[in-house]
């Protein structure tokens, strides 16, 4: 039996969400674990996929026709490669989310969401309702297509050299086709990968006042983040957001500022390792799950945070 | 242009929910159960269609227990015209869902099918882009915005960089997104129109589907739980505890 792991990347660099999804992969013990790499020009990519330890080889299929990954050609494809494996692994991102399922149902097999362990080929567990129930479930299917959370997941190593074997694009669908995008440009770290994440909610009261976040995220080399209130009242963009709803994340340091604490936010940022609050409200259910809690007015206490961090001289990892 | 809207019942997103003491699931009983909160943005932006003139009929679609009713109530007061209820005791999961969604979409050959991006109680985000799959149709996940004209639906999806249009040939599925629009409150005559709107009840069998789930649950436990509550006093205390006691500055 082999897995396969859909990759994503930028037809450059290969996404850290793969990093993980390929432990989950290789955690399976199903046998073994081979990558495909589908983009357009993307052979640095698959060169970075290469070098991703544990894999015994990558299958690249160069092809205008996955450009920018459209679901409907994007699963069509991996359903024509599907004959060779036991599992088709993705992560559970919004490409992930997007194809997955698509090729569960054209293969007539059951998708298992969001696994956060493996306990055999066939059991895992998954969160359920925001994360405050863990279901452990099991397949009857002898093929099954997985998403992984990341954030359950180490990040695997880069120290192998496995082979590239080219691959045949397969039928465009010819149902869609891309119009354009708006990535957010950001300096920052990437929100699922950040070391550590500062976020802030309603209590910013305006999107000017995130340069408050900023500047403490800078001084510790964070990613910024926010609720969904701060996205809904056009603060920051969507893409910001963290929660049931939105990103999951498991930083080693997560900051909540002016934020209350709401179940669906908990769900996206409640395993990181420590976790800071500041809020002007004592009572606010985000102090339950803080280890450092710091109770005032989050206008006094940032640009105060970020004084103090210059004085006893903190700089980014 | 007709449009076939999915609403699920599920447990109300303000119930924090218990695992149960047996561990076979979450506790269900006397819990408050309402529309899940995407299908609510699905139904709006099916009526919104309806009252631009662009779409001519919406049906609001439950699948499962008897109580899927009020459900779809709700989904005929907020504007849909009429409703189905594919009416099973037994769980549903997705595949399964999307199978019978099918089974009614063959019937009533919709141009659009509106879900939501996920359930909040399983949390799959699944259903849509099954259904698409087996209808052989484009889907636009995550949607935060809809346009049609000329047999194409120009989409605009939320990923994970942020904002990406794709233009889709119809029929289409279409799963929405918290920024697609914000659903409204339906009306206390609405509310009473909505009764005498016409619901048709098919079971699985009716609609040729086997249905069975293919996920066994073996156990549902509580996550660990947190140890929060930890106070400073200050900045100064704050990064003093996070360079030297946790180490993570
Ligand atoms: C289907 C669904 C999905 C959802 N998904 C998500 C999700 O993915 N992510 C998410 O975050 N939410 C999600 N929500 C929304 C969630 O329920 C909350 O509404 C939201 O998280 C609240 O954001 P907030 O904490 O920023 O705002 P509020 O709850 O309004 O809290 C603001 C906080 O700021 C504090 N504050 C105000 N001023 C100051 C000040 N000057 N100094 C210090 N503190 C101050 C207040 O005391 C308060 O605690 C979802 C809701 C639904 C229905
Ligand atoms: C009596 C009963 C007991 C169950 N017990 C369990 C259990 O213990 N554990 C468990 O994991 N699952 C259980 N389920 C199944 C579960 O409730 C879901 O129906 C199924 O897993 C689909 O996953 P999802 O809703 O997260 O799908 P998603 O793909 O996240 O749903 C996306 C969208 O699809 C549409 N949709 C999905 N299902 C329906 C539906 N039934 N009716 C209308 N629209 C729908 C909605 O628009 C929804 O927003 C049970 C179901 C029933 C009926």
């Amino acid at each position: 039996m082999t897995v396969l792991v859909v990759a994503e990347h930028d037809n450059q660099e290969i996404k850290g969400a793969t990093l993980n999804t390929v432990t989950a992969a290789i955690a399976l013990g199903a046998g073994d674990v081979e990558i495909l790499v589908a983009g357009e020009n993307c052979q640095t990519a698959a060169d970075g996929a290469a070098a991703i330890s544990g894999v015994s080889k990558i299958r690249m299929v160069d092809n205008a026709l996955y450009a920018n990954a459209l679901a409907e050609p994007f699963a069509a494809l991996v359903v024509s490669l599907a004959g060779d494996y036991s599992h088709i692994v993705l992560s559970h991102t919004t490409h992930g989310k997007n194809v997955a399922p698509r090729v569960a149902a054209l293969l007539d097999i059951v998708q298992v969401s969001d696994i956060m362990e493996v306990k055999s080929p066939d059991t895992f567990v998954r969160p359920i309702y925001a994360g405050n129930a863990m279901a452990t479930v099991q397949a009857s299917d002898e093929k099954l297509v997985i998403t992984v959370r990341g954030t359950a997941f180490d990040k695997a190593e880069l120290s192998g050299s496995a082979p590239i074997e080219a691959t045949n694009a397969s039928d465009d669908p010819g149902l869609s086709s891309f119009v354009g995008q708006e990535l957010t440009r950001s300096e920052r770290p990437e929100l699922t990968s950040a070391r550590i994440v500062v976020s802030g909610g309603r209590g910013m009261q305006s999107g000017d006042n995130f340069h408050l976040v900023e500047a403490v995220a800078d001084r510790i080399g964070a990613g910024v983040g926010a609720s969904r209130a701060a996205v809904d009242a056009g603060y920051v963009p969507n893409d910001y957001q963290v929660g049931q709803t939105g990103k999951i994340v498991a930083p080693e340091l997560y900051m909540a500022i002016g934020i209350s604490g709401a179940i669906q936010h908990l769900a996206g940022m409640k395993d990181s390792k420590v976790i800071v609050a500041i809020n002007k409200d004592e009572e606010a259910p985000i102090f339950s799950v803080a280890d450092y809690g710091l109770v005032g007015d989050l206008f006094e206490e940032m640009p105060a945070l970020a004084a103090e961090l210059d004085k006893q001289g903190i700089k980014p990892r | 242009m007709k449009i076939l809207v999915a609403v699920k019942r599920v447990i109300d997103y303000n119930v924090k929910v218990r695992v149960k003491g047996d561990n076979t699931g979450v506790e269900l009983a006397n819990v408050k159960m309402s529309m899940n909160p995407f299908d609510e943005i699905a139904i709006e932006e099916a009526v919104r269609l309806l009252e631009a003139g662009t779409a001519s009929e919406v049906i609001a679609i439950s699948l499962g227990e008897a109580k899927c009713t009020e459900t779809i109530r709700t989904a005929l007061a907020m504007g849909a015209d009429r409703g189905i209820h594919v009416k099973t005791d037994e769980e549903l999961q997705p595949l399964a869902v999307a199978k019978l969604m099918k089974a009614v979409c063959e019937k009533e050959n919709p141009d659009m099918v509106i879900v939501g991006k996920q359930a909040i109680d399983d949390d799959c985000s699944q259903t849509g882009q099954m259904l698409a799959a087996l209808m052989g149709w484009a889907q636009g996940t995550f949607a935060s915005k809809v346009e049609v004209a000329d047999g194409k639906a120009q989409v605009t999806r939320e990923v994970d960089g942020g904002l990406e249009t794709v233009s889709l040939s119809m029929p289409i599925v279409v799963t929405t997104d918290l920024r697609l629009n914000e659903p409204r409150y339906a009306s206390l005559p609405n509310i009473m129109k909505a009764k005498k709107k016409q619901i048709d009840e098919y079971s699985p069998e009716d609609l040729g589907v086997d249905a069975a789930p293919r996920l066994k649950t073996l156990r549902v436990d509580a996550p660990p739980p947190r140890q929060g509550g930890g106070k400073v006093a200050d900045v100064a205390e704050l990064v003093d505890k996070l360079k030297n006691e946790a180490g993570v500055i």
